[in-house]
């Protein structure tokens, strides 16, 4: 079996679910389960032609819920596996989303937002899936969700994703949207020399003194993989740090379910990536993520050419929020616009951050995303 | 009598998590029995073998085997065993799981699997209702019997999983009680000797939730319901195997040749890989 | 499976007289009776005695009856019985028409 072809160094025009499908392979994915949807489809389309190149897995399930729980048994297989949808089957996979992070399964979920709820509109953008990446699943669980901005991001972020996941032994979600995903614009590949990727930390112990939910210093439990001769159980039930089940121990739960919840918050400053411009001297921030992101820095670079100080934070990170930085902005900004494409997700967290500091939200359902006269009007108010 | 603390067994089960949470007279035992019995006799290394298990009093299953195992959500055992399957394919991928877990909730997940011919070895224990949960209706409760959704009698249409498994495309179907514990074990050893996709119901004896509200409050009284019932025929057509009070049909109904999906899967990618080479 | 019962005896001008030893874990029982109920040669009954769990287990009637046919070992849901079976010391002679 060749490998030649599985990093594509080089600059290529391409779109945004190509771009995403490319990093994963950049990562070291070599497991892919979905099922057709608008407007993720082409993730899995480029996959299965990409995927058996170099023998890699792709495979088409029955429905969405098959393919996130195909995911998890793929990575507990030892293989770095990722799923792609939009919203519908977002939906559906929310239940197993929530076992991945009861078992710590490193696995990426891609998430291309379309407009909802239920079938909405399949072809054309939306954001509104935010709130549901980090409480879509019942019970509570720490998650990362990373926001693409372009195509180039796709690719890098999908990279970041699986690091990540694999890292924290977490599910790492990647919320696109339907532009980022149809969009054709330069990714450059860098040569693998230049493409940083993790592999999630292996036990430091023999079988017999193996505990697959152990954690290090970190919060994180080394993993073992299915057939390593460690045979260990895991299991979404409330279990123990030999992964027994321990259903009727308040301890217990408290213990595990507070790691689930602090292995993201305790590493908050390790995870989150924003992107800071001309927030030096801003009276006025704007705060966005994916698309939505591109209007708003026109917008703040129009505003400048008025005389309006004002600069952009956009998130990179939605979860865990990146809450230091904006209670950082909101000490030394007068206001905060916060332009979204849905009726008020992400703009709760950055009001809960934000305290005194004035939040002006701008919402935009349908077609397009913000104009920046659209944006920069808001700003011009709230100056 | 002679008082022994080492079950032959013991090695092939988890010791922390025994003993097991199931009732007296409860089949599942005796399905996990037969199972470890045929790895037994097979001498599987338990090291490459993954147990999966759905939810309900069976999926406690994954638990107890002495081997990789993994406790998946409501229904999604084979869809995750079709991911560690493919990831992996010299692990042995054994699915033990309930009638409303394979069947009801994860019904599409099991004939989409014995479509694809993907290798994964499924033993359904056929207890007739939903256990755990009290003893509801589910998709193979006979009619007329009565449940606690049910108070009435039955009035939905119960599956015939042999009929449903074999036109799904599986490629080893057989149908065994608790009390045909030797054919039962037999057939475990030729479904884990198999290439495709296996499925193995065992009718099992629910008598603490299922019995009681049908006129079989012990066990025993349920295994003399299979005895009495039962009647062993080999490759008798599926679709006349419906289960009733007074007949269950056993035996192997389904044991064909078909090329496995991974073995496909991995064919295909070396063909590519050498279509690849020649550019 | 015990060897005995793999190969038919057909033809064997001489059959090793089984000689079990069963194995009861009294406290792993949970009281199901199938071993009782199913033994081909009766050679359990129901203790009077209350386990652990408590429940009547079984306790051996007649161990010299035991044909080491190993159903109780198979169908006992709790991993509580088994047989094994020990050094021959005598040779039955039988008779074939």
């Amino acid at each position: 079996m060749t490998k030649k072809r599985a990093l594509l160094a080089g600059a290529h025009f391409m779109n945004g679910d190509v771009a995403c499908a490319e990093g994963a392979i950049a990562a070291g994915c070599r497991f892919f389960a979905g099922y057709p949807i608008t407007p993720a489809t082409e993730i899995a389309e480029h996959l299965s032609e990409r995927m058996p190149e170099f023998g890699g897995i792709y495979i088409q399930m029955e429905d969405e819920i098959g393919s996130m729980a195909a995911v998890i048994g793929a990575s507990y297989a030892g293989l770095k596996a990722m799923t792609a949808t939009s919203g519908p089957g977002f939906s559906l996979m929310q239940e197993n989303i929530g076992l991945a992070a009861m078992t710590e399964t490193p696995c990426v979920i891609v998430d291309i937002m379309r407009g909802g709820p239920s079938t909405g509109q399949p072809t054309l953008p939306g954001q509104q899936d935010v709130m549901q990446a980090k409480w879509g699943s019942h019970g509570d669980y720490g998650i990362i969700a990373l926001s693409p901005s372009s195509v180039q991001e796709m690719f890098n972020l999908t990279i970041e994703a699986f690091n990540l996941s694999e890292t924290y032994r977490v599910p790492t979600l990647l919320m696109g949207d339907e532009i980022v995903g149809h969009m054709w614009e330069k990714v450059v590949i860098p040569p693998a020399s230049e493409i940083e990727t993790v592999n999630r930390k292996k036990p430091h112990v023999p079988p017999d003194k193996y505990a697959p939910f152990m954690p290090d210093d970190d919060l994180v439990p080394p993993m073992a993989c299915f057939g390593e001769g460690y045979r260990f159980h895991a299991t979404g039930l409330t279990h123990d740090e030999h992964g027994y089940p321990k259903t009727q121990s308040s301890e217990v739960q408290s213990k595990l379910v507070r790691r689930l919840c602090e292995k993201i918050n305790k590493n908050e400053d390790r995870i989150v990536k924003v992107e800071e411009i001309m927030l030096e001297d801003a009276d006025i921030a704007v705060i966005s993520y994916g698309i939505v992101a591109r209007s708003a820095l026109s917008a703040v670079r129009k505003a400048r050419e008025t005389g309006i100080k004002a600069g952009l934070l956009r998130l990179i990170t939605l979860w865990p929020f990146p809450e230091k930085r904006v209670k950082k902005l909101a000490r030394k900004t007068k206001a905060i616009v916060v332009p979204e494409m849905n009726c008020g997700q992400m703009v709760r967290e950055v009001e809960r951050a934000a305290k005194e500091t004035p939040v002006a939200f701008l919402s935009k359902l349908g077609e397009d995303p913000h104009r920046p006269k659209e944006i920069l009007e808001v700003m011009r108010r709230s100056a | 009598m002679v008082q022994e603390v080492s079950h032959p067994f013991s090695s092939y089960l988890r010791s922390a998590m025994i003993p097991h949470i199931w009732c007296s007279g409860c089949g599942n035992g005796i399905v996990l029995n037969c199972f470890i019995h045929a790895l037994e006799e097979l001498q599987r290394d338990l090291d490459k073998l993954v147990v999966v298990s759905g939810i309900g009093c069976i999926g406690r299953t994954a638990g107890y085997a002495n081997a990789d195992s993994f406790h998946t959500t409501h229904g999604r055992a084979i869809a995750f065993a079709t991911g560690v399957k493919l990831a992996n394919p010299e692990l042995e991928v054994v699915v033990i799981s309930g009638d409303g877990d394979l069947f009801a909730i994860g019904g599409n997940h099991f004939i989409h699997a014995a479509r694809r011919n993907i290798g994964v070895k499924v033993i359904c224990a056929n207890n007739f209702n939903y256990g755990m949960t009290g003893g509801q209706q589910g998709p193979t409760t006979p009619l007329e019997a009565s449940t606690t959704t049910t108070p009435y009698g039955n009035i939905e249409h119960p599956f015939n999983l042999v009929h449903l498994a074999a036109a799904a495309g599986a490629t080893y179907v057989a149908r065994w009680t608790t009390l045909h514990v030797r054919r039962l074990t037999q057939s475990i050893k030729r479904m884990l000797q198999k290439e495709g996709f296996c499925f193995v119901e065992v009718i099992s004896p629910c008598p603490e939730i299922f019995g009681r509200r049908n006129k079989m409050r012990t066990g025993l009284e349920m295994m003399e319901w299979f005895r009495r019932a039962s009647s062993v025929e080999n490759f008798s057509d599926p679709s006349k195997a419906e289960i009733t009070s007074k007949r269950i049909l056993v035996g192997e109904f389904v044991n064909v040749e078909k090329v496995s999906y991974e073995r496909l899967l991995h064919e295909k990618i070396g063909q590519i890989n050498e279509k690849k080479i020649v550019w | 499976m015990p060897e005995r019962i793999r190969h038919a005896p057909l033809g064997n001008k001489k059959v090793k007289q089984p000689n079990a030893e069963v194995h009861i874990i009294t406290d792993q029982c949970k009281g199901c009776g199938f071993c009782i109920k199913f033994c081909p040669k009766k050679v359990l009954e129901e203790s009077q005695e209350i386990n652990a769990r408590g429940v009547h287990p079984p306790k051996i009637l007649d161990e010299s009856k035991c044909i080491i046919c190993s159903f109780c070992t198979a169908v006992c849901p709790d991993f509580a019985i088994f047989v094994v079976e020990k050094p021959c010391k005598e040779e039955r002679h039988i008779k074939h028409d």
